[in-house]
């Protein structure tokens, strides 16, 4: 199936849902990785809208990507209760696992608070890292 | 062959759960996932005739199966953290499985909703009032009266709108119900749309919370029949903290930027798709089944204090020795809850500052540990209770560190609609970096001949601490909602209490 059909299809989908932009926006991420100008234009001219007004939409979220990076992230928790449980001592080391070969990404918890510093790769999380447990999830992520 | 159960949710699989539970059935014993007890520091925990062993890994399985390990406490349910708190809305955690219909209904489940729709929309509203019950989502405000303008608005189409997106650091009692006792949430809200007559509800997760996002939408499906003809949607977040503003949580759900909308026009008149709509937590939500059965009214208001009524689900997180859940009625002092029941630090440090009522939340000083936990109490020292979470951190912390984080997260954060948050915030950073290191000299950029408003002279360490006491200032009063306006609670608390740290 060619992209704009793909496009085309995941538009279809959410027809006859109310509000149905978020979604959509995250099932074109999902599938291409980004949400490029293309897929703007395609779902304003579906959503009667303007690709100005997709574009500030898609461009207001931390989750939607103008440009698709093909690198595994592995999202690493910097907030406060994962601050107090000493995080920022783990970033050194993180960084220089991670190299140019995976993507660090700062998120602001994960709702594991109690049991930090913890990190999501993909869906699946991990609690109670140290160093040398983070620098292993980074190596085979 | 024994039963055993463990815990589903997303901490415990983030401990190693679901590895222990596949290692438990590979020796051919039943495995049953259950909903987290909220003894954090114990997942992996697992029970066998409802004693407990915690927390668990793969290597501690033959000794946990002979009854020789070292990891036994006992009985759960007598187990001193969970027997000293008063569970009503966490009062199925660690006993039922989450998405078993039998087992929610065995628990008392559907009763509430039974109740609602034989007793009708104004009394349903009336026990609420009766109950005290105020929104567990930060702010405080009643529910019931919230339901009864939506209820007494006209419109062909109203809506239950559950705010889900928990973004606040040491929150996660919303996520913790959301995979532990979905179907709770779900009847909370077929009630509010019953009481104020809404046939549609949308749950809005925070996209960080995958686990949850999953358990809901099963949950859902699965009691769609049962809540009919009230249909319950699963929307999922993008990944900006300021949608957990209820009005910018409507924005989103339209398929807007999720900036804040200026109140009025509230939401209970117009909101959702310019609709009447009801914007409630999750706590607040799954709070009601229990006050249309349970004790009542009544019974629910009797527990608490002042105007603070009921029991709050309070999580202990950050450098904690027993972090987890603990619901327990108002009143209890924040230094019990950090000493007695959480057990001061992990470390094994002293106890430096609490921050309470997530990233927007003060710093409490130990010398604050005798502040019941109550709304007004809170408010009396310029401090929140917000969502209820607390971090603890130990004599290691860096206020000064905090109060630039905190600067940082709203600036990250801020959806941009007013000055005071959008420039405020970033001008917030660089000053406490100037506060840092001693004041601002006039150098560089700032001497340059055609910067004819330029500071004609340097400023002290002092001067620039002023300065930031007036951006906090004009920020708290300035902004248009939370994020802005409650951003200078964390920094001035610092400041108050740790001066030491940014004079250094
Ligand atoms: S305070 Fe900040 S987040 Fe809130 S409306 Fe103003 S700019 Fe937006
Ligand atoms: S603060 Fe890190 S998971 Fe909540």
């Amino acid at each position: 199936m060619s992209r704009e059909q793909k496009l085309s299809e995941i538009i279809a989908d959410h027809s006859g849902r109310e509000g149905p932009l978020i979604p959509i926006l995250h099932d074109v991420q999902e599938e291409f990785g980004c949400v490029d100008e293309e897929a703007e234009q395609a779902i304003a001219a579906a959503l009667n809208l303007t690709r100005a007004e997709v574009h500030g939409v898609v461009s207001f979220y931390h989750d939607f990507k103008p440009k698709a990076d093909p690198r595994p992230v592995v999202q690493i928790c910097r907030a406060e209760s994962c601050k107090s449980r000493g995080v920022e001592a783990l970033i050194a080391d993180a960084e220089q696992a991670a190299g140019a070969r995976v993507k660090l990404h700062t998120v602001y918890c994960l709702g594991l608070c109690s049991s930090g510093p913890n990190a999501r790769v993909g869906d699946r999380l991990h609690a109670r890292l140290d160093s040398a447990a983070l620098v292993k999830l980074i190596e085979n992520a | 062959m024994t039963i055993i159960r463990i815990s589903d949710d997303a901490l415990a699989r983030a401990c190693g759960a679901d590895e222990l539970a596949a290692a438990f059935a590979r020796k051919g014993h039943e495995i049953q996932r259950v909903s987290s007890w909220g003894m954090h520091w114990l997942e992996p925990l697992v029970e066998i005739d409802g004693k407990g062993f915690g927390p668990a890994t793969l290597a501690d399985i033959d000794a946990i199966l002979d009854g020789s390990s070292g990891l036994a406490i006992g009985t759960i349910a007598d187990h001193p953290f969970i027997a000293s708190q008063q569970r009503l809305t966490f009062a199925r955690a660690g006993k039922t499985r989450p998405l078993n219909l039998e087992d929610y209904e065995a628990t008392g489940g559907w009763a509430g909703l039974r109740r609602a729709r034989l007793i009708g929309s104004d009394a349903i509203i009336e026990e609420l009032l009766a109950s005290g019950l105020r929104g567990r989502g930060g702010a405080g405000f009643p529910a019931g009266i919230k339901w009864k303008t939506v209820a007494g608005a006209t419109a062909d189409q109203k809506y239950i709108v559950c705010n889900a997106d928990e973004g606040d650091s040491a929150t996660f009692a919303d996520r913790m119900v959301m995979e532990g006792d979905p179907f709770q949430l779900i009847e909370g809200m077929a009630i509010a749309g019953e009481a104020v007559g809404a046939s549609k509800g949308y749950v809005y997760i925070r996209s960080e919370y995958p686990d949850a996002i999953a358990k809901m939408q099963a949950a859902a499906r699965i009691s769609a029949q049962i809540v009919a003809p009230f249909v319950v949607e699963i929307r999922v977040g993008a990944g900006a903290y300021v949608c957990g503003e209820e009005t910018s949580l409507l924005n989103s759900l339209e398929g807007k930027r999720g900036e804040v909308r200026a109140k009025p026009p509230l939401p209970a008149l117009k909101g959702l798709f310019g609709k009447p709509t009801v914007v409630n937590n999750v706590l607040t939500l799954t709070a009601v089944p229990h006050i249309l059965t349970g004790g009542g009214a009544a019974a629910y208001a009797e527990l608490g204090m002042g105007r603070s009524k009921g029991t709050m689900p309070i999580q202990l997180a950050g450098n904690i020795r027993h972090g987890g859940l603990y619901e327990t009625a108002f009143g209890i002092t924040l230094g019990e809850l950090v000493n007695d029941i959480g057990g001061g630090t992990a470390s094994g440090r002293p106890v430096k500052a609490v921050q309470v009522g997530g990233p927007l939340g003060a710093y409490l000083h130990p010398d604050q540990f005798d502040i019941p936990f109550d709304y007004e109490a809170y408010a009396a020292v310029d401090a929140l209770i917000g969502h209820a979470g607390l971090t603890v951190f130990d004599d290691t912390a860096d206020l000064r560190a905090m109060a630039r984080f905190a600067m940082e997260f709203c600036a990250a954060e801020s959806c941009g609609k007013c000055t005071p948050c959008r420039i405020g915030s970033t001008r917030g950073v660089e000053l406490i970096d100037r506060i840092a290191t001693g004041g601002r000299v006039l150098a560089g950029v700032e001497t340059a001949p055609q910067m004819h408003n330029m500071p004609k002279q340097g400023r002290s360490q002092d001067d620039e601490i002023q300065l930031l006491e007036d951006l906090c200032d004009t920020m708290k009063f300035g902004s248009l909602c939370a994020l802005g306006g409650f951003t200078p609670y964390p920094v001035m608390s610092a400041l108050k209490h740790w001066p030491d740290d940014f004079r250094k």
